[in-house]
C-alpha cells in the first residue's frame, strides 16, 4: 500500500467512511464550485470614496505612507518623495506596461531600469494588482508584468496604485482574480502586502525592514 | 527536536528561577493581551468570525481526505509535487531526497512548527546541509542553539543584550566586528547576513498555514517577509504541512485569516499574507522551478472521529499561551517540547504519549481562558481535563497524588468523617496563617507557595460548618 493509500485509509477509517459519495460529495464539490462567501465585515461595506479613505487609513496605520496624485504627477511624486527620502533618483520598475503612461521620459533627472532587482537597487517602483479597503493591504500578483522580488529586495517600495483598483474586501480581489486568471487559478504567487516588512523578535519592540523593504510608500492615482 | 516534557517539573523549576526569562514573561503578557484585545474591539463581527472559523474548519476536518486530494490534484496539474508522509520518519526522509536532488548544500527555512515537530532541522544538518533559520527570532535562537519559547515569538525568552552577544559572536567572523547595542542596528545586521543566504540557499523551507483546496495554494504569513524570500529565491520550494491544514476555498482562507492575524498579535492582517501556487509559470521572472509539498500525518488521523479531534481545528495562533497564567510564569521551553501552552498540553500526549507528555495537562488552573480567546473555539479545558483522566486510569500518576486523591475520595464518601477531618484541618491552617490571611509557605505544599500564595481560611470554620449555621440541608 502507497503511503497515500494509507494516509487516505486512515482518515477515512477515523471518519467512519469509505471515500467520499453521494450527496455529501456533491455538497462539497459545490462548495469549492461556488465558494460561498462568509462574514464580509461592514466596516468596508461603504460608499466608493470612503473605500479609499479607509484604504488610506489602515496602510497608514501600519506605517506606510500615502499620496493622491493625478495620473500626470505620478513622475513627478517619486522624484519628490525620492528627494525627500535622500534616497537618489535611481529605481528599478516592474516591466508592468500598465506603468508606462506615466510619463518617465519626460523626467530624464530619474534614472529607470525595468526588470528584476539587483543587489544594488535601493528602490523599486510596482503597480498592485488590487488595493484592500478593509485592511490597507495592497495585492501583488506574479507574472511577465511583475516580479515578486521587486516586492521585497530593495529598502523602499513605491507602490503605484490606481483608485478602481481600491475594493472593499478580501471577497472582492478573489472575484477579481477569478475574472483575470480563470475559476480555481491563481497566478504563482499572490502576495498581500501591509505595510513595509516588521518583526517584534527582540523584546516585543517593533523595527521595520526585517528582510523586505523598510519603507512603503504607495500613490493613490485618481481615475 | 527531542522532547523533555517527561521532566516538565525540573524544566518548571529552572523556568521560575531564570530571571531574563521572567522579565521577557512579563512585558509579553501586556503585549499581546492588550494588541488582541484593540484588535477584537475594532471588528464588530469577531465572535460571529470566531463561529465560522470553527465551522470551516470543522467542515473542513470531516471531509478531510477529500479537500487533501482536490488540493493534490490541482498541484499536480500544475506541475508541482504533493508527498504524503504518514509518520515525522518519513517526512523527513523525503524532504532530505529532495534536498539531494537540488544539490543542495544550504536551505533557507521560513520558521514552520511541522519542521520543529519532525526534526527536520538535525535530520538535514546530520547529512551534511545547512538549514538556516530566516525568521528573525528562530535564526537568533538557531545561533544559540535553543529551542522556540513560543510558537509566534520563538526568542520572546531573550533580551535585547543577549540577542547583541549572540551576533557579536556568531557576526565577527563574517566581517561584522563591532558589538551592537540598539534594537534597529541589530535588525538591520541581521538583515544584512541573512539576505547573503538567501542569495546562496538551493532550497527554500517553508510551512503553511493553510492549504486551499480550490485553488492548490498553500498560504503562509508572515510579518517580516522571510517567507516570501524562501519561496521567491532558492530554486526549490518544498512547503511542509500537516494534513489538517487544508481548508476548502479562498473565501474560506480570508474568514480564517481575519481571526487569526489578531488572534495572534493583535494585527489587522499580518504583513506578508501569501499564496503560493505551483512553480514558476512560463514567462515569470522568477520564482521556484520545482514545488513541492510535503503532506505529514504523525498521527492526526488517528484523532478523528475521537472525542480530541477539536485539537484539529487549532491555526497555530498562540492566544492559548499568550491568556494562559501557568504559561505567563513558566513560558514556553518548561514544556519540554514544540507545542507549548494549552495546546501544547492537549496536542503533546497526542503526539508524543502519555508517558513522555502526561504531566502537560495538570499544567492548568482551569481558568477558561484559553478556551474564551481561542479564535476556533477549542474547548482546550474540557481536552486537557480528559487526558489528565486517561493518565489516571493508566496508572501514569505520581503515588503520592494517586495516594491524596484516594484519602480524599475516602473521606468524600464518608460525611461525617471528612467534615471532622476538614474542622481539625481547617482550624490548623488558621493557627499558621490567618493573621496574615495568606501563607507564604506550607508544609508539603513548597511548590505551591514558593511562586504564589494560598489564601488563608478566613474565620467561621469550614464551608460545611458554615453552611450548616446558616441552615442549609444537611445529609
Ligand atoms: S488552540 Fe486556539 S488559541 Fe491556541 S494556538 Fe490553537 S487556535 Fe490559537
Amino acid at each position: 500500500m502507497s503511503a497515500r493509500e494509507q494516509m487516505l485509509g486512515a482518515i477515512r477509517r477515523g471518519l467512519r467512511r469509505g471515500e467520499l459519495s453521494g450527496e455529501a460529495r456533491a455538497a462539497a464539490e459545490a462548495r469549492l464550485a461556488h465558494h460561498p462567501v462568509n462574514i464580509v465585515p461592514k466596516r468596508s461595506q461603504i460608499a466608493r470614496a470612503r473605500q479609499i479613505d479607509l484604504f488610506e487609513e489602515g496602510a497608514k496605520a501600519v506605517h506606510a505612507t500615502v499620496a493622491r496624485v493625478a495620473g500626470g504627477a505620478v513622475a513627478g511624486a517619486v522624484i519628490d518623495y525620492l528627494a525627500a527620502n535622500n534616497l537618489p533618483a535611481a529605481a528599478v520598475m516592474a516591466p508592468d506596461p500598465a506603468l508606462d503612461r506615466y510619463g518617465w521620459k519626460d523626467r530624464p533627472m530619474l534614472e529607470i531600469r525595468r526588470g528584476l532587482p539587483v543587489d544594488a537597487d535601493r528602490v523599486a517602483i510596482t503597480g498592485a494588482f488590487a488595493g484592500v479597503a478593509e485592511t490597507g493591504t495592497l495585492i501583488f500578483t506574479s507574472g511577465p508584468d511583475h516580479p515578486t522580488s521587486l516586492n521585497l529586495l530593495p529598502e523602499t517600495h513605491i507602490v503605484i496604485l490606481r483608485e478602481d483598483g481600491i475594493v472593499g474586501a478580501y471577497e472582492e480581489v478573489f472575484v477579481r482574480l477569478r475574472a483575470r486568471y480563470g475559476a480555481g487559478a491563481m497566478p504563482r504567487a499572490v502576495n498581500t502586502v501591509t505595510g513595509p516588512s516588521r518583526t517584534a523578535d527582540v523584546e516585543q519592540q517593533l523595527e521595520l525592514g526585517a528582510h523586505g523593504p523598510r519603507r512603503m510608500h504607495i500613490l493613490i492615482v485618481r481615475d | 527536536m527531542r522532547s523533555t516534557a517527561h521532566a516538565f517539573k525540573d524544566n518548571v523549576g529552572e523556568a521560575l528561577r531564570n530571571a531574563n526569562l521572567q522579565r521577557s514573561l512579563s512585558t509579553m503578557k501586556v503585549g499581546f493581551v492588550e494588541r488582541r484585545q484593540g484588535a477584537v474591539e475594532r471588528m464588530p463581527e469577531f465572535e460571529a468570525l470566531r463561529d465560522r472559523a470553527r465551522d470551516i474548519k470543522n467542515h473542513a476536518l470531516a471531509h478531510l481526505d477529500f479537500y487533501l486530494e482536490r488540493f493534490e490534484k490541482k498541484v499536480l496539474a500544475l506541475g508541482g509535487h504533493v508527498h504524503w508522509a504518514p509518520t515525522a520518519e518519513d517526512a523527513r526522509r523525503i524532504v532530505l531526497d529532495l534536498c539531494r536532488q537540488a544539490n543542495a548544500r544550504t536551505v533557507a527555512k521560513a520558521k514552520s512548527m511541522i519542521a520543529e515537530e519532525i526534526g527536520l532541522n538535525e535530520h538535514l544538518e546530520a547529512h551534511g546541509i545547512a538549514p538556516i533559520e530566516t525568521d528573525l527570532g528562530e535564526y537568533i535562537i538557531q545561533l544559540r542553539q535553543e529551542p522556540p519559547s513560543h510558537i509566534i515569538a520563538p526568542a520572546v525568552h531573550l533580551t535585547k543584550d543577549q540577542v547583541a552577544d549572540t551576533f557579536h559572536e556568531h557576526h565577527a567572523k563574517l566581517g561584522f566586528a563591532r558589538r551592537l547595542t540598539e534594537r534597529n542596528d541589530l535588525v538591520a545586521e541581521a538583515r544584512e547576513v541573512l539576505r547573503r543566504k538567501f542569495q546562496e540557499a538551493d532550497v527554500g523551507i517553508t510551512g503553511a498555514n493553510f492549504l486551499v483546496a480550490e485553488t492548490g495554494s498553500s498560504m503562509l504569513v508572515t510579518n517580516e517577509g522571510n517567507a516570501d524570500l524562501s519561496n521567491t529565491l532558492p530554486k526549490t520550494h518544498i512547503v511542509v504541512a500537516s494534513i489538517e491544514k487544508v481548508i476548502p476555498t479562498l473565501e474560506d482562507a480570508a474568514a480564517l485569516l481575519r481571526v487569526l492575524a489578531r488572534s495572534a498579535t493583535g494585527q489587522e492582517w499580518s504583513s506578508y499574507t501569501t499564496f503560493n501556487t505551483g512553480p514558476k509559470r512560463k514567462g515569470d521572472p522568477d520564482g521556484p522551478e520545482s514545488y513541492h509539498v510535503v503532506l505529514l500525518d504523525n498521527g492526526r488521523s488517528n484523532v478523528l472521529g475521537t472525542e480530541m479531534q477539536d485539537m484539529l481545528r487549532c491555526i497555530r495562533c498562540g492566544a492559548c499561551m499568550n491568556h494562559c497564567p501557568v504559561y505567563g510564569a513558566i513560558g514556553g521551553h518548561a514544556y519540554g517540547w514544540v507545542y507549548p501552552g494549552p495546546i501544547g498540553a492537549v496536542l503533546d500526549p497526542q503526539l508524543l504519549g502519555l508517558e513522555e507528555a502526561g504531566n502537560l495537562p495538570n499544567a492548568s488552573t482551569f481558568c477558561g481562558r484559553c478556551e474564551s480567546v481561542c479564535p476556533v473555539r477549542i474547548p482546550l479545558p474540557k481536552l486537557m481535563r480528559h487526558w489528565r483522566e486517561r493518565e489516571f486510569e493508566r496508572h501514569l500518576t505520581p503515588p503520592t497524588v494517586r495516594k491524596a486523591l484516594g484519602l480524599w475520595a475516602f473521606l468524600a464518601k464518608r460525611p461525617l468523617l471528612y467534615r471532622a477531618a476538614t474542622g481539625i484541618a481547617n482550624r490548623a491552617m488558621a493557627l499558621f496563617g490567618r493573621a496574615e490571611g495568606r501563607y507564604d509557605a506550607l508544609p508539603l505544599a513548597g511548590g505551591w507557595t514558593t511562586h504564589r500564595d494560598m489564601p488563608a481560611p478566613q474565620a467561621g470554620g469550614t464551608f460545611h460548618a458554615q453552611w450548616k449555621a446558616r441552615g442549609g440541608a444537611t445529609r
